[in-house]
C-alpha cells in the first residue's frame, strides 16, 4: 500500500467536509473518488497534496506524512484552471516543473515530447488565454505530470474536452499508470470511472458511503437491470413483484429488479404473451449505484 | 537552483517582460528627461521677439529705457512712436504687441501706462516697471547728486543672521536646502510605496483567481512564495529607480557641463546630506517591506480582481496620511505632532525620514523608530504568511477583515 488515507475527517468551524474518510491505493493502480457537488472530493485532494492539514486523522505516503519537501513526486491538477493567463506556454511549463524540482534542460525536453503526444506543438509560443478551454485542459495536465510524480492528483481531468481528446487524455493516464504511477481521480461520469479504476470511493456529505472495489460493489449492490422490448404493451410489468424501479425508453422499458430470480419469473410471464425482440439481464451500472446511494441520501 | 530564488526570479523577470512595466517606465523617463531639460524646452517654443512701442513725452527716456530693457531681455525690441493714433493701428495690423507711454508731471518723477490687446503676459510688463523704477532711482540719485558709494547703500538689503543654539543644528540656508531635497525624496517614498504594493497585490490576486495559487503552494511554503514575490517586485523597483535616477543625471550632467560645481551640489546633494542619502534609502526600503507585506496579505484575502483595490484602500489611505503629515510637517519639523508620528510604524518611513533629513535627531531616536519599523515588519510578515496560506485558497465575497478572521482560522490548526 502506498497511499494510506487514515481516518481523515476535517472540519471547518463547525461544518465537516470530510467525515472518516479511510482508505489506501496500493502503487500503480487508479483510484476514483466519487462524489456530488461539495460532497469533500476537493477537500480530501488538498489534504493529500498538503494544502490543507486533516482536523483528525493522518494522511501517509509509503508510512510517511506527506509534506512540501515531496512536492517533486506528487503532480496535481485542480479542478478549475490553475495557468497564468498571461504567460506562454512554455513558460509556463517550465516554471511548475522547475518549482518541482526539474532542471531547465530536462523540463525542455519533456515538454516537447508532451506537447507532440497531445498534438499542439504550435501552441508553446502562445499565451494560455489564448488557447480553447480543452486545449489550456491539456496544458494544466502537462504541467502535472511534466516532472514524473509518482502520485498524479486528477480533479476531474476530462471536464471540457471533446470525446476525441478524452481518449487521447485517458490513454495518457493508462500509460503513467503503466509505468508506475498512483493516481487517484474525480470524475461525475461514471462510465470514465468504471473503464479506468479498479477501486473507488464514493462520498456523500462528507462520508464515504460505498467504497471498494468495482466487480465486489457491483455484486454487493445485488439489484439487476432487466431490458424489455416487445411489440405488445409491458405496463403490467410495473407491478410485478421485485419490480424497484421503471424506467420508460422508446422501444420498451428497463426494470431494475431485487435478484435474477424476478428475472427469470418475468421471462416466463412474457413468452405466452407474443413475440419478445429483446430481453436482456444486465449488471447494474456505476451510475445506477451512484443515483441510487447519493440520490437517497438527498430525498 | 532553491525554490526561492525560482519564484523571485520568476516574479521579476515576467513583471519586466509585460507591456504595461515598459511602457511606465518609458513615460517616466522620458518625464524625467523631459523635466530636466525643461528651460532648453521652453526656449525651444519661445524664440518669437516681441516688439513695443514706446511714446515718450518726457522726449529724453527713451534712450535709457531702451538700455534698461536690453539688459534684462533681449527678445524684446523697443521701438519709439510719436503718438497714440500710430501705436493703436500697428497694434491692429499686429506689427506691435503693446505700446508703453511714459509721462512726467509735478508728483511723479516718472509715471508709464501700458496697453495691450490681452493682459494675459506680464512678463514684458513687469519687465518695463522694473526698468522705469531703476531709472526713478537714477534719476532721484543724480538730483540729490548721491556718490555710487551711496546708492549701493541703499539698495542693500539688511541681513539678518539666524543663530541656533544646538550644536550641529542646520543653519537656515542649510534648511532650505535640505527642505527641496526632503521633499524631492518623500514624494518618491509615497510613489514607491504606492506603486509597488498595489503591484503586489494585483500579483497575488491575479494568481489566486487563475487558480496558479494551488498548484504553487503545494510545491513552495506560503511564506518562502509571498517574501520571493515581495522581493522580486522590491528588485523591479530598484531597477525602475536605477533607469530613472540614471537618465536624470545624465541628462542633467548634460546640461551642466560647463558648471564647476557638478551635479551632486546642484541637486543639494551636498557632503553634508551624504546621511540623509543614506536614511532615504533606509526608509524607502523598509517603508516599501511594511506596505508590501501588507499588500500581499490583503491581496490573498480577495476572490476576484476587481475586489483588489476596494480591499487596499484603507492601506492606501495610511500611505497618504503619512504624506500629508509629513508636507505639513517640511515647514515646522520639529512639532510635536511629528516627532510622536515618526514612532508609529505606518508613519515613520515619511515621517522619521523627513526629521532626519531636516533637524538633528538623537541616534537613539532613529534607532528606535528604525527598531520598532523593523519589528512591525516581521509581525506583520508572522501574520501576514499565515493569512496568506488560508487566504489564497479561500473564495468568497470581499468583506476583508471578515475574510482576514476566516483565513487565520483556515491556518489556526498548523
Amino acid at each position: 500500500m502506498v497511499l494510506h488515507v487514515h481516518n481523515v475527517t476535517k472540519s471547518f468551524g463547525d461544518y465537516t467536509a470530510v467525515n472518516e474518510l479511510d482508505f489506501t491505493i496500493p502503487e500503480q493502480e487508479m483510484f476514483g473518488l466519487l462524489g456530488a457537488n461539495g460532497a469533500g472530493k476537493t477537500t480530501t485532494f488538498r489534504m493529500i497534496i498538503g494544502l490543507l492539514r486533516p482536523t483528525k486523522g493522518e494522511i501517509t505516503w509509503k508510512g510517511q506524512q506527506i509534506d512540501q519537501s515531496m512536492s517533486s513526486l506528487i503532480g496535481y491538477l485542480p479542478e478549475e484552471r490553475g495557468l497564468y493567463p498571461k504567460l506562454k506556454v512554455s513558460e509556463q511549463l517550465l516554471y511548475f516543473a522547475r518549482l518541482r524540482g526539474m532542471s531547465k534542460a530536462d523540463a525542455n525536453k519533456e515538454m516537447d515530447v508532451w506537447l507532440e503526444r497531445f498534438k499542439v506543438p504550435e501552441y508553446k509560443n502562445k499565451r494560455v488565454e489564448e488557447l480553447s478551454k480543452g486545449n489550456q485542459q491539456k496544458i494544466q495536465l502537462i504541467s502535472s505530470v511534466l516532472h514524473k510524480p509518482k502520485l498524479l492528483i486528477l480533479d476531474e481531468p476530462f471536464s471540457g474536452l471533446d470525446p476525441v481528446n478524452v481518449e487521447m487524455l485517458k490513454e495518457a493516464v493508462i500509460d503513467l499508470r503503466n509505468q508506475g504511477t498512483t493516481i487517484v481521480f474525480s470524475s461525475h461520469r461514471m462510465e470514465h470511472v468504471e473503464e479506468l479504476c479498479e477501486n473507488l470511493c464514493i462520498l456523500q456529505k462528507g462520508s464515504p458511503v460505498v467504497a471498494g472495489h468495482l466487480k465486489d460493489i457491483k455484486r454487493s449492490f445485488g439489484k439487476k437491470n432487466v431490458v424489455v422490448h416487445a411489440d405488445f404493451n409491458l405496463d403490467f410489468l410495473e407491478t410485478f413483484s421485485g419490480v424497484t424501479k421503471v424506467k420508460t425508453t422508446m422501444e420498451g422499458k428497463v426494470l431494475q429488479v431485487v435478484d435474477e430470480t424476478v428475472a427469470e419469473k418475468m421471462l416466463q410471464a412474457l413468452v405466452p404473451r407474443g413475440f419478445v425482440r429483446k430481453f436482456e439481464l444486465q449488471e447494474p451500472s456505476l451510475n445506477d449505484i451512484f443515483i441510487e446511494k447519493v440520490g437517497a441520501a438527498y430525498e | 537552483m532553491n525554490k526561492f530564488w525560482i519564484v523571485l526570479f520568476h516574479t521579476y523577470l515576467m513583471k519586466l517582460k509585460t507591456k504595461s512595466f515598459l511602457i511606465t517606465t518609458a513615460v517616466m523617463l522620458l518625464l524625467v528627461i523631459g523635466l530636466s531639460n525643461i528651460t532648453k524646452i521652453i526656449a525651444l517654443f519661445d524664440d518669437s521677439e516681441e516688439k513695443v512701442g514706446v511714446i515718450d513725452q518726457t522726449g529724453t527716456m527713451f534712450g535709457d529705457v531702451q538700455l534698461g530693457m536690453k539688459a534684462i531681455d533681449e527678445d524684446v525690441e523697443l521701438i519709439e512712436l510719436k503718438t497714440e493714433e500710430e501705436a493703436e493701428k500697428l497694434i491692429d495690423s499686429e506689427k506691435l504687441t503693446a505700446y508703453l507711454m511714459i509721462k512726467s508731471d509735478e508728483q511723479e518723477i516718472i509715471k508709464g501706462t501700458y496697453k495691450a490687446n490681452t493682459l494675459a503676459d506680464t512678463t514684458v510688463s513687469s519687465e518695463l516697471a522694473v526698468v522705469l523704477s531703476q531709472l526713478k532711482t537714477k534719476i532721484i540719485a543724480n538730483e540729490l547728486q548721491l556718490t555710487d558709494k551711496q546708492i549701493a547703500a541703499l539698495h542693500s538689503p539688511v541681513v539678518l543672521d539666524t543663530v541656533a543654539f544646538e550644536e550641529n543644528a542646520k543653519t537656515e540656508e542649510e534648511l532650505n536646502q535640505a527642505r527641496g531635497l526632503v521633499y524631492i525624496i518623500l514624494f518618491i517614498i509615497y510613489m514607491a510605496v504606492i506603486m509597488y504594493s498595489n503591484m503586489i497585490a494585483m500579483e497575488v490576486a491575479t494568481e489566486k483567481t487563475s487558480r496558479v495559487m494551488e498548484i504553487l503552494i503545494s510545491s513552495v511554503s506560503p511564506v518562502q512564495q509571498m517574501f520571493a514575490k515581495i522581493l522580486g517586485i522590491a528588485l523591479l523597483s530598484l531597477t525602475q529607480m536605477l533607469l530613472f535616477f540614471g537618465g536624470g543625471y545624465w541628462s542633467i550632467k548634460r546640461n551642466l557641463s560647463d558648471m564647476n560645481e557638478g551635479v551632486f551640489s546642484f541637486m543639494g546633494f551636498g557632503s553634508t546630506s551624504m546621511s540623509t542619502i543614506v536614511y532615504a534609502i533606509i526608509f524607502t526600503l523598509l517603508g516599501y517591506f511594511l506596505y508590501a507585506t501588507l499588500a500581499a496579505c490583503l491581496g490573498s484575502v480577495v476572490s476576484r480582481i476587481e475586489d483588489v483595490q476596494q480591499t487596499i484602500t484603507p492601506m492606501i489611505m495610511l500611505v497618504v496620511a503619512a504624506f500629508m503629515l509629513a508636507m505639513f510637517g517640511l515647514n515646522n519639523p520639529s512639532a510635536t505632532y511629528i516627532t510622536v508620528t515618526s514612532f508609529i510604524p505606518f508613519f515613520a518611513p515619511m515621517i522619521m525620514f523627513l526629521r532626519v533629513g531636516m533637524l538633528d535627531v538623537p541616534f537613539w531616536e532613529i534607532s528606535l523608530s528604525i527598531g520598532l519599523l523593523v519589528a512591525s515588519i516581521v509581525i506583520l510578515a508572522v501574520f501576514g504568511a499565515r493569512v496568506y496560506k488560508g487566504g489564497v485558497l479561500m473564495y468568497g465575497s470581499a468583506k476583508s477583515l471578515k475574510n482576514i478572521r476566516k483565513a487565520l482560522q483556515l491556518t489556526k490548526k498548523d
